[in-house]
């Protein structure tokens, strides 16, 4: 750990080095990284991208100091090469946060800044479409910023007061109606609100207007809504689509349907009463979020903390276990986006099914785990199950991935619709922050499990999967690759799994947390999942944020969409791999 | 050859129906509405049909298997001893706040007593994520099997009550014979190890 602080101090100090005037190091107690002057923005990035080879900006996020009457944004960059996180920060008063856009250096922000300024109403000067993300138009408000207060607000910070010793049960919706607690902007009234134009009903999307168009011929393009209710979106997700005939010029992905402010509820809850709900976010992969979580607490709590060797095992074999249910999924449910109907979703359940089997049996729940505590994980593996696990990826998960790559790999009509649509350059996918399967398919082979590895995946022999054309198909397929390098992970890990303690030092129910910050990032299925939490010394986090593999992979999608036909749209989408329940968290 | 992966293709597909066929011979009658049959589907090298015909044919649960809590009382003479002290511990671990609990009081005194007057549990917030099973210092609260609670009316159907949530020590050694036994022999050295402390001052 000291080695790797070391380098890092290394680094930053050869950055303020290069900008004596604009940089210095962040100094508060428990804090890393950069402050730099909203002013120099934009020069700093540019030579950091450019100079120092931080090329990928893969977390944008906000943090509202309120007592200090400070807005504070915090970058999060690497360099697709390898190495550890640069922290970069800006900080701007309260009353007037304007921040310089860098969405012109790194697109792979438009999203993250959209949803910082949505949610925290910070303002980023440059934008090309700053407009909230995640709540509706006519939202009141900021709401993570500290003083604003949700529907029904019950207090500051759990567990609240009136439940013990003196606890009378109601239901909240009986004591607080809603829409007596809700605030709407002046002169709106939503039961009486009617969209009154076609040009609102796309307002805030793709524009109609046929600028290049021939002037003496009036036409419109077509608009086509693909959603928010559509099969083939994987949940309650919009794409709008600007059309000249059948080919796509222009669209816009809408989300937040299943916004619940996972974040402003993280804050309010204590550190252990988040744990089960990360499982909420990307509901496939429980596992993964809880281990994404843990590390960066853990990072918090310090050295003795950290988890027993067959804790880290047992993380590890779980860890991938889900990585391999996801893919299965991922491969299921693609092929059934492509119009293969049922049939291999069918067969990819089945395995999934067998894994979760294992689940249940070491946490009690199939899909909502909760099984990462800070320091280890809470039950031991119950007779029986090192066992089946060997058999599973000795025996039959490389036996079902052989199947799974005959039965629709090499089919002609999945690789006529899949090569050559979507594609997403390396450069391009750099540029987006995408990560995970989209990012290596596009032929970039950074996996965080080896570029900077954390718990003990420096010990495994894995290969880091990747494809080049950076089409459909490529990320079709890498799901297939990534499978068989997690099941060689997995033979390992369950051949080394040592005995002895799962849980070191588990932390009382109650218990302050260091002061700080810190970012804790694992490669989820899906991506980099990252956390990043402010601890002010209490209970409960001062900021909990959570970086959303495919929220940002989705970045990308226009990219991929332009000039492909309306009929791929449903594939390229199928080929992200997103879970809304992590999209609009 | 064109054609050649969509041939290979309905090859897997058509081995899946024939496989389904096979373990219905091998198995015989055993194969569907039997535990060995369903427990048979589970294991890691399960072929052809894999689907549980719910609710004739159920999954076993693992014991570890977890759902809106319950209380545990013991039995002693007929006469129920609520495990719980109205600590308080569980309302506060609770990540979605839906335990309830009013601290007895003695009626003369009006000191408080180490037993809940009223335990409610509002199961349509209840995330099931065990935490107060896990963190309850008594084993007074703990994760029940019974999952099927579907009811036609949420306000009072799905609040939970003390008289609901009660049940006995012997249905908890049910669901979870190993955790009941390894709670049990916690339980007897430690009385032991008081034994042998008192035996030493006296
Ligand atoms: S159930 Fe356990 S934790 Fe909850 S109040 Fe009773 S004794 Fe305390
Ligand atoms: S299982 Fe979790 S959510 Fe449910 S009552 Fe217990 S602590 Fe609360």
């Amino acid at each position: 750990m000291s080695e790797q602080t070391a380098v890092i101090n290394k680094i930053n100090q050869s950055i303020i080095n290069r900008f004596p005037d604009w940089v210095r190091e962040d100094e508060r107690e428990g804090y890393e990284g950069l402050l730099v002057e909203a002013a120099h923005l934009i020069p700093f990035m540019e030579v950091l991208r450019d100079e120092f080879g931080y090329d990928s900006l893969t977390s944008v996020t906000g943090v509202d100091y309120l007592p200090e009457e400070k807005m504070e944004v915090v970058y999060h960059l690497y360099k697709s090469t390898g190495g550890s996180i640069l922290v970069v920060k800006v900080q701007v008063p309260r009353s007037s946060p304007v921040i310089p856009s860098l969405v012109g250096l790194y697109p792979g922000a438009a999203f993250q800044e959209r949803e910082a300024w949505d949610l925290l109403g910070i303002r980023f000067e440059g934008h090309p479409n700053l407009k909230r993300i995640l709540m509706w138009e006519g939202f009141e408000g900021h709401p993570l910023r500290k003083d604003w207060v949700e529907a029904f607000f019950e207090g500051e910070f759990k567990p609240y007061e009136d439940r013990w010793p003196e606890g009378k049960v109601s239901k909240i919706e009986t004591d607080k109606p809603l829409g007596k607690n809700i605030n709407y902007p002046e002169g709106f009234n939503p039961e009486t609100w009617i969209p009154d134009a076609k040009e609102l009903l796309f307002q805030g999307t793709v524009s109609l207007k046929t600028e290049d168009d021939d002037p003496g011929l009036e036409t419109e393009h077509l608009v086509v809504n693909l959603g928010p209710q559509h099969p083939s979106t994987h949940g309650v997700f919009r794409m709008v689509a600007k059309l000249e005939g059948e080919t796509v010029v222009d669209l816009e992905p809408v989300m937040g349907y299943l916004h619940r402010n996972h974040e402003k509820i993280g804050e309010r809850n204590t550190f252990s009463m988040n744990m089960p709900y990360t499982d909420r976010l990307d509901y496939f992969c429980s596992m993964s979020n809880n281990f994404g979580y843990a590390l960066s607490v853990e990072k918090l709590l310090g050295e003795k903390y950290q988890p027993p060797e067959r804790a880290q095992y047992i993380r590890v074999i779980m860890a991938e276990l889900t990585r391999i249910l996801n893919h299965f999924m991922a491969i299921g449910f693609f092929l059934n986006d492509l119009g293969a109907y049922f049939t291999p979703a069918l067969y990819a359940i089945k395995e999934r099914e067998l894994i979760l089997d294992i689940f249940e049996a070491v946490s009690g729940s199939r899909m909502m785990c909760n099984y990462f505590r800070f320091g280890g994980v809470v039950r031991d593996l119950p007779e029986g199950i090192e066992e089946h696990i060997r058999k599973m990826v000795y025996e039959r998960l490389p036996r079902q991935i052989d199947e799974m790559d005959r039965y629709l790999v090499d089919n002609e009509i999945v690789v006529s619709r899949c090569q050559g649509v979507g594609v997403l350059t390396p450069e391009q996918a750099i540029a987006y922050s995408a990560a995970g399967p989209v990012l290596r398919a596009s032929g970039v082979p950074y996996d965080i499990r080896r570029a900077d590895p954390y718990g003990i995946y420096d010990r495994f022999d894995f290969d880091v999967a990747v494809r080049y054309h950076g089409d459909v198909y490529d990320r079709f397929l890498i799901k297939y690759d990534e499978v068989r390098q997690s099941i060689r992970i997995l033979q390992q890990a369950i051949d080394g799994l040592p005995g002895g303690e799962i849980l070191a030092n588990k932390p009382a129910y109650k218990f302050r947390m260091p002061k700080g910050e810190s970012y804790g990032r694992v490669e989820g299925p899906k991506g980099e999942l990252g956390f990043y939490i402010v601890s002010d010394g209490t209970n409960n986090p001062w900021r909990y944020h959570v970086r959303a593999p495919s929220f940002i992979n989705l970045t990308g999608l226009r990219e991929m969409s332009l000039g492909e036909k309306i009929a791929d749209l449903v594939a390229i989408l199928g080929s992200i791999d997103i879970v809304l329940g992590e999209v609009d968290r | 050859m064109k054609g050649q992966g969509i041939l290979k293709g309905l090859g897997v597909t058509l081995k899946h129906l024939i496989d389904t066929y096979l373990e219905d011979i091998k198995a015989g009658k055993d194969r569907y509405y039997t535990e060995e049959g369903v427990r048979q589907r589970m294991t890691s090298d399960t072929k052809g049909i894999f689907t549980v015909n719910y609710p004739e044919e159920r999954l076993p649960l693992a014991e570890a298997f977890r759902f809106v809590p319950f209380l545990v009382y013991d039995e002693e003479d007929g006469e129920q001893i609520v495990r719980c002290t109205a600590c308080g511990i569980c309302s506060k671990v609770c990540p979605s706040q839906c335990i309830w609990i009013t601290r007895a009081e003695d009626p003369e005194t009006g000191k408080p007593l180490k037993t809940p007057a009223e335990f409610a549990i509002d199961i349509d917030l209840c995330m099931n994520c065990g935490y107060c099973a896990e963190y309850c210092p008594f084993d007074a609260i703990k994760m029940d099997h019974d999952f099927e609670l579907a009811g036609y009316e949420r306000m009072e159907a799905n609040i939970h009550l003390k008289d609901r949530l009660l049940k006995p020590a012997s249905y908890y050694a049910e669901i979870r014979p190993l955790n009941y036994a390894l709670e049990q022999k916690a339980k007897a050295e430690l009385a032991e190890r008081k034994a042998a402390r008192r035996a030493k001052v006296d």
